[in-house]
């Protein structure tokens, strides 16, 4: 309960003091936006920062090795007594292990998408989505430890002439952890979907799956293409599964039985080896970032354009 | 004259009706294949650390023989990171939440933020740890501290832990915002007071996702040149450090097989450790939630 005070008028002391009060918190009012404005501006400065840091550095290593030679030669030997850098080899790799990868996840994801959209019951979804979704939360060195421990091993018994490091073995775990990416953003595109086109599609005899192959699919297409658009990028940027399970020969071919490097298993390798700070090697895994963080950015660029461009909007 | 060929419709009924039953099978088995796939993961792991662990496993520092080799160092060395990346990150992700939500208008500068934001979501997190490298351990010289690892792993996490909490946020609805200027609070005694509490379900949930995250990262560490053999404990924010994963990673590049097992141990003791933050995130989930 509020005491009751006899009503007595302020004297000068409190209105003083009410005064402060309230300038105290317009200042407040005022400063906390900036305050936060300076937080939402870390994520700016953050892309400023690796932006600037690949460019600085990656000029660094064009002084040194001609870009003619990085875009155009067929072999990357930077350990060599001549070293070549050419990034082919490393591209091929990275694009070997991420085809694999979509040829798992891709219809398995879908798949799956379609199923709990179209077919499942309420409480089916409610129970599957959020444990498919675990196997997104699984760190990239759990999937590593068990390409190379696990697939590789099984793959072996089934076709000796595969080798320990190899393509295959990351390219379908790989797909195992994109495989959520995908069902999850697709069953969300296709969810999306109004009810009253699956109903009048129903009303003229249709199928479940004529509804969602010929309706639901063709009107959500725009969120499925850039799910798996997304999924790709991720795949391409994957580190800690192809420098367990990938090896570290970066060979220009199209054998996924073979030993392989990608782009991110280089870096690694750099990183964990001895290179001293400014030396060519040192510099070049800057350029290799570089070349990783165009690819990304395309694909990242490329699902926010489909998914705008391409948007079938009912409401 | 018969305009209806009740033949030919019924044999393209039942193609029609086989077709859509094969599919239907089809599409859940590949259902059931995935959670399959889970299950299979889940079992090698518990079957094949179950071992190695041992509450030895959690007190040793790692060791070149597989019988002595232990998490200590790493789990330690994990929690410290953590103990900064939480601050720092959920600080920073709340704060550019609420001045993206509450404060911007709605002009180019703040889509230009969002769109930052979103890019870095897909930026791959080794490009992070190039970036931790060049600033933090070298521009800087933070080394290879627990602080220079934690705050490339705040920098990594950071647009997930926005995305949440602008979501939580913007669930929050108009009505408890406009009840509150009604009673004469200013906007951001309104934000403090109002609309933090009630999206704090949200935004801790989000947190919490990105945190365990941060925990199983591995590559930016690579980058940073996190060392693996450490024979002690983090003593400040500049102390060198190690960190699970890595041990993990040292442990499965290991030849001699006694090491997998050892690997395979200290996969459980992050998974562990990771399923005990997503039940914390769920708990809460449940506890907090309201609805409007």
């Amino acid at each position: 309960m509020v005491s009751q005070k006899p009503s007595t008028p302020l004297n000068v002391q409190q209105l003083i003091a009410q005064q402060q009060k309230k300038r105290r918190l317009r200042r407040l009012e005022k400063g906390v936006p900036a305050l936060l404005f300076i937080a939402a501006l870390i994520s700016v400065l953050t892309t400023i920062g690796i932006i600037g840091t690949l460019i600085f550095e990656t000029i660094e290593f064009f002084s040194r090795v001609s870009i003619v030679e990085y875009v155009t030669a067929r072999e990357w030997l930077p350990f060599a007594g001549e070293p070549v850098y050419g990034i082919l080899p490393l591209v091929v790799g990275t694009l070997k292990v991420t085809a694999i990868a979509l040829v798992v996840a891709l219809p398995l994801g879908l798949a799956v998408a379609l199923y709990l959209s179209e077919f499942a019951s309420d409480r089916v979804r409610t129970i599957v989505k959020p444990v498919l979704e675990v196997l997104a939360g699984i760190p990239t060195i759990v999937y590593g430890f068990f390409a190379l421990t696990f697939v590789t091993p099984l793959l072996q018994q089934i076709v000796p002439q595969i080798q320990i490091f190899n393509a295959i073995s990351p390219g379908i775990m790989i797909g195992i952890m994109i495989l959520p990416t995908i069902a999850s953003l697709s069953e969300d595109a296709l969810s999306s979907v109004p009810k009253s086109l699956r109903e009048g599609a129903f009303g003229l005899g249709a199928t479940k799956l004529e509804v969602a192959m010929k309706v639901v699919l063709p009107a959500a297409l725009s969120g499925v293409v850039a799910s798996v658009v997304l999924a790709i990028s991720r795949a391409i940027g994957e580190t800690m599964i192809v420098s367990l399970a990938g090896g570290s020969t970066p060979l220009l071919n199209f054998d996924v039985a073979q030993s392989i490097q990608t782009m991110t298993a280089y870096i690694v390798q750099v990183s964990t080896g001895d290179a001293g700070y400014g030396t060519t090697i040192y510099y070049s895994i800057y350029a290799v970032g570089f070349t990783l963080f165009l690819f990304t950015f395309g694909m990242n660029i490329l699902a926010r354009w489909i998914s705008k461009r391409f948007r079938e909007a009912y409401e | 004259m018969t305009y209806i060929h009740e033949k030919a419709i019924a044999l393209q009924t039942k193609k029609r009706r086989f077709r859509n039953t094969f599919f239907q099978v089809l599409f859940t088995s590949a259902t059931i294949l995935s959670l399959i796939i889970l299950v299979v993961l889940l079992y090698r792991m518990v079957t094949q650390g179950s071992g190695y662990l041992s509450l030895d496993f959690l007190q040793q520092f790692s060791s070149r023989f597989p019988e002595k080799a232990g998490v200590y160092a790493g789990l330690i060395g994990s929690i410290a990171m953590l103990a900064i990346v939480a601050p720092v990150a959920v600080s920073f992700g709340v704060g550019a939440a609420i001045y993206l939500e509450e404060y911007a208008k709605k002009n180019r500068v703040t889509s230009f933020i969002q769109m930052n934001i979103s890019n870095l979501a897909g930026v791959p997190s080794i490009v992070f740890g190039l970036l931790g490298l060049t600033i933090f351990v070298r521009m800087l010289g933070m080394g290879k501290s627990v602080l220079a690892a934690a705050l490339t792993m705040s920098l990594l996490i950071l647009p997930v832990i926005i995305v949440a909490a602008q979501e939580a946020i913007r669930s929050v609805p108009t009505s408890l915002r406009e009840a509150s200027y009604g009673m004469g609070a200013t906007k951001w005694q309104t934000i403090y007071k109002v609309v933090l509490p009630a999206a704090l379900p949200g935004i801790l949930t989000g947190s919490i996702l990105g945190l365990s995250r941060a925990i199983g990262e591995t590559a930016p560490l690579v980058v940073i040149g996190i060392p693996v053999i450490i024979q002690f404990l983090p003593d400040g924010i500049f102390s060198e450090f190690t960190a699970l994963p890595m041990l993990i990673f040292d442990w499965a590049k290991r030849p001699q097989e006694e090491f997998q097992y050892v690997a395979a141990a200290g996969i459980l003791v992050l998974m562990t450790l990771l399923i005990l933050m997503n039940s914390i995130a769920v708990w809460i989930r449940h506890k907090f939630q309201h609805r409007y």
